[in-house]
This record gives structure tokens, C-alpha cells and sequence, in this order.
């Protein structure tokens, strides 16, 4: 603890920075994912074939996945984003289909017999329908962004994975431990915020 | 109370109309015709499978038949595009599908809505329709649909349907999920809507004493074909094959004798 009580700014600059990378990252994750999802919740062959990618994606080694990153993209911020929208994909697609699947077929039926048109009844029926179960994917796909951004400083793009790479070359366990706390904190925060979330539009 | 300025229904017609799902061995519906008139209650008779929901989502293009024509006081309903079509015809279900995240006021308000009405226009004619199906405004009109109960719901669904005064009113089984003695309190509600309003329902049921009670014609359907078209009271004195008489069954007597009496005031 005593490092986070010495060098308390260091930690929440660092804090700022992870916090940065997996909401930029979430927030463009999300704008991809969505789309994605209701395209591959409307046709069952083509939803087969993005989540089989999304999937195949997610089971590349997160270190890997960097490695091949930073061979085309370079050091930076840039490619830990890229890398984590990559592997949010599977969890948010899979969120809006399983959320756009599970809305009642009759309020579907309803919404195009008192004619709304196919957009109109996705925006203002299905969509909130199915909301709570596509936060429910944003909130995991949440926690593990945070997770794995710790592996973005590996790659010069800062965030909290800073103090556990310093502290695991220099054997300050205090470090380790700072970054870890702040780490599990962030994540804890996000998942009961989310989880709120939920609930308020499950109603 | 209804309302003089209401447009009075219009007649359906159905010209050879079929419908084959995808490649089915047998067509859904084959070969209907059926003229509607324009103001009546007519009720699409049949067991579950037997054509008579795909015969009436035709009508609102929810399904477009393989072959032949619908006709709404003879234009063709291809002729206009699905959603305006199906703005101008009032659709209620046995799910009743309400918005779970709209208020009463809201789902009620939906086909206005869309139909760009104003807001004053709205507001009045939500609080007419909950007066209409016996839901006292000032309680209801802000309500979620999950704080209703099931008949409650289903009042609404029709008062939604009825928003935009549509000449046609589309029924598929819409009192098939509550119980017998709030189903029976509905009946009566629809009935007196009817009476008052002379929008040409078409309501489909499998429940033979719903079509009794509720039908100017019965539209006796089996695999995909009408079997019989008559008022009520023909339908049990003189029935068209074994299938109906089957249908209408032994009681069939007794259901004439309760025909009879003035138990239905219509």
C-alpha cells in the first residue's frame, strides 16, 4: 500500500489512462459490434459466420494479438485500442444477438401489424426490448477490456499495466500490488455500475 | 357515447386467395373466396392449423398470398405500400404485444403517431378510447402494461388497434389468453364497440361459442378452404358437411336454444 500512499497522482494519472483506453475502446467496440449484431440476429448464415470471426478472434493470445499489431500499427495507445475492440467483438455481438433473439416474437408481430416500418420497429420495440441482455454483454466485455488493457503498457500505451511491468522488472512488490488494486477496483466499479444499469431498464 | 364522425367500415374481399409457406406439402390457405361486407362482425372459424390466421394477416399484408388477390372496398391492397396499409387496419392479438416500456397513453398513441397526428389530437383520443373499453383514463393512461392485468391488457391492445379509426379491425384470436369470465366481460366489450363504431371486424377464434355469440357470419374454415359462410343461427340448423356438424358438435341444440333466446342483444 505504501506506494499508492507515496506516489498517489503517479497512480491516478495511470488509473486515467486505463479508464481512457477501454472507454475509447468500448465506445468504437460497441459501434461495430452493434451493427454486426443485428445483421447476424436478422440472418441466421451470415450471423454464423461473424460470430464464427468474432470467436476465432477472441482466442488469440492477447500478447500475440499485440505482437502482430504492433508489427503493422506500430507502439502506441492506437494499437492496444485496435487490439481490445478486437476482442470485445465476440462478447458485444453476441450480447445483441442473444438480446435481439429473445425479444417476444408478439411484439414484433404487433409493431409491423400497426405498421411501423422494419427500422421503426427495431429502434422502438426490439432494441429496448432486448436492452438488458445487451448491457449485460457491455458490462463483461467491460470488465475484461480492463483486464486486458493491463497488457496495453507492454506496448508503450500506459494505462495501469505500467506499475505491474515496472514492479515485476525492478521486484517492487509494492507496485505490483498498487497496480493491481487500482486494476480490481476499476473493474469491481464498472461490473456493480453496469449491473445497476441493468436493472434500472429491466424496471 | 360513439362517435358520429367515425368513417363506417369497409367491405374485404378475398379473390382466389392462396398461401403456401416456403415448401410446404399443402398450402396454409387454397383457393378463398370470401366478400366481407362492409360494417359486419365476421369470425374466421376453424381448428388451430387450419388457414384462418393466415387468411386474415393477408389482409394487412403481414402475409402475401402465393395467389390471387385481397381487395379493401375493391382496391387491391397491393396497391399500397405495407405500412400505410396496415396504419389505416387495426390489428390486436392473443399476446396483445403492448410496448412493455410505453405507458398506456403511449401504446395507445403509437398509429397516431406514426400517422403524425397532433398532440392535443392524440391526448383526446387516447382518454376516448380508454373510455370506450371501460378504463377509467385519469388511472390507466399512464400506466406500464406489466402493472395491468391480463384482460386489462388486452383492453388496451384493442383500444390501441382502434386508435386511428380504422375501417377494418383485425382480430386473431384476441381473448384466447384470459380467463372465461374476463373473456366473456371482453366478448361483450367488442360487441359493443362494434355497435357502436360499425368497423368491419374480422376476428378469428378456434372457440366455436366465441363465433356464436360475437359473429354476424361464421367463416367455417378447414385445411386452408372455407367450408361454410353463414350467420350463426344457419350454422347450427343447417350445417355444410360432417365437419362442421362435428365442430358445432351435440350441443349443437342447446347452443340454438341459447341463439334464441335475447341473451345477445344484437
Amino acid at each position: 500500500m505504501s506506494y499508492l500512499l507515496a506516489h498517489g497522482d503517479r497512480v491516478a494519472g495511470l488509473f486515467g489512462q486505463h479508464v481512457a483506453l477501454v472507454a475509447a475502446s468500448l465506445a468504437i467496440a460497441l459501434a461495430i459490434a452493434l451493427p454486426l449484431g443485428i445483421a447476424a440476429s436478422r440472418r441466421p448464415r451470415a450471423g454464423a459466420v461473424i460470430l464464427g470471426i468474432a470467436g476465432a478472434l477472441y482466442t488469440i493470445p492477447s500478447l500475440a494479438l499485440l505482437a502482430l499489431l504492433v508489427t503493422l500499427l506500430g507502439l502506441g495507445p492506437v494499437t492496444a485500442v485496435v487490439a481490445l475492440v478486437v476482442y470485445a467483438q465476440m462478447v458485444l455481438i453476441r450480447g445483441v444477438v442473444a438480446g435481439l433473439r429473445g425479444v417476444d416474437p408478439a411484439l414484433v408481430d404487433a409493431a409491423r401489424g400497426l405498421g411501423l416500418t422494419a427500422p421503426q420497429a427495431l429502434l422502438r420495440v426490439e432494441l429496448p426490448a432486448a436492452l438488458p441482455v445487451v448491457l449485460g454483454g457491455v458490462r463483461v466485455a467491460t470488465v475484461t477490456l480492463v483486464a486486458l488493457a493491463t497488457v496495453a503498457a507492454w506496448i508503450n500505451a500506459g494505462g495501469l499495466g505500467v506499475l505491474l511491468f515496472e514492479g515485476i522488472l525492478t521486484q517492487n512488490d509494492d507496485k505490483i500490488v498498487a497496480g493491481s488494486l487500482a486494476a480490481a477496483a476499476l473493474a469491481i466499479v464498472a461490473d456493480l455500475a453496469l449491473r445497476a444499469g441493468e436493472r434500472a431498464v429491466r424496471r | 357515447m360513439g362517435t358520429p364522425d367515425h368513417a363506417p367500415g369497409a367491405r374485404v374481399e378475398f379473390r382466389g386467395v392462396g398461401v403456401r409457406y416456403g415448401d410446404a406439402a399443402a398450402p396454409a390457405v387454397a383457393g378463398v373466396d370470401l366478400a366481407i361486407a362492409a360494417g359486419t362482425f365476421s369470425v374466421l372459424l376453424g381448428p388451430s392449423g387450419c388457414g384462418k390466421s393466415s387468411l386474415l394477416r393477408t389482409i394487412n399484408r403481414l402475409v402475401e398470398p402465393t395467389s390471387g388477390t385481397v381487395l379493401i372496398d375493391g382496391v387491391d391492397v397491393r396497391d399500397s405500400d405495407p405500412t400505410t396499409l396496415r396504419r389505416a387496419i387495426g390489428y390486436a392479438i392473443q399476446a396483445v404485444g403492448l410496448f412493455p416500456h410505453y405507458s398506456v397513453a403511449r401504446n395507445i398513441a403509437v398509429v397516431p403517431g406514426l400517422l403524425g397526428w397532433d398532440r392535443a389530437r392524440i391526448d383526446a383520443r387516447v382518454d376516448e378510447l380508454l373510455g370506450l373499453m371501460k378504463l377509467e383514463p385519469a388511472r390507466y393512461r399512464d400506466r406500464l402494461p406489466r402493472a395491468l392485468s391480463g384482460g386489462e391488457a388486452q383492453r388496451v391492445g384493442v383500444a390501441r388497434a382502434l386508435a386511428a379509426e380504422p375501417r377494418v379491425l383485425l382480430m386473431d384470436e384476441p381473448f384466447a389468453a384470459v380467463d372465461a369470465i374476463v373473456r366473456a366481460s371482453l366478448q361483450d366489450e367488442i360487441a359493443r364497440v362494434h355497435r357502436e363504431l360499425h368497423t368491419t371486424i374480422v376476428f378469428v377464434t378456434h372457440d366455436v361459442d366465441e363465433a356464436l355469440r360475437l359473429a354476424d357470419r361464421v367463416v367455417v374454415m378447414n385445411a386452408g378452404r372455407v367450408v361454410q359462410d353463414a350467420p350463426p343461427a344457419e350454422l347450427l340448423a343447417a350445417p355444410a358437411d360432417d365437419f362442421v356438424r362435428s365442430l358445432v358438435g351435440v350441443d349443437a341444440e342447446t347452443r340454438q336454444l341459447t341463439l334464441e333466446r335475447p341473451l345477445i342483444e344484437r
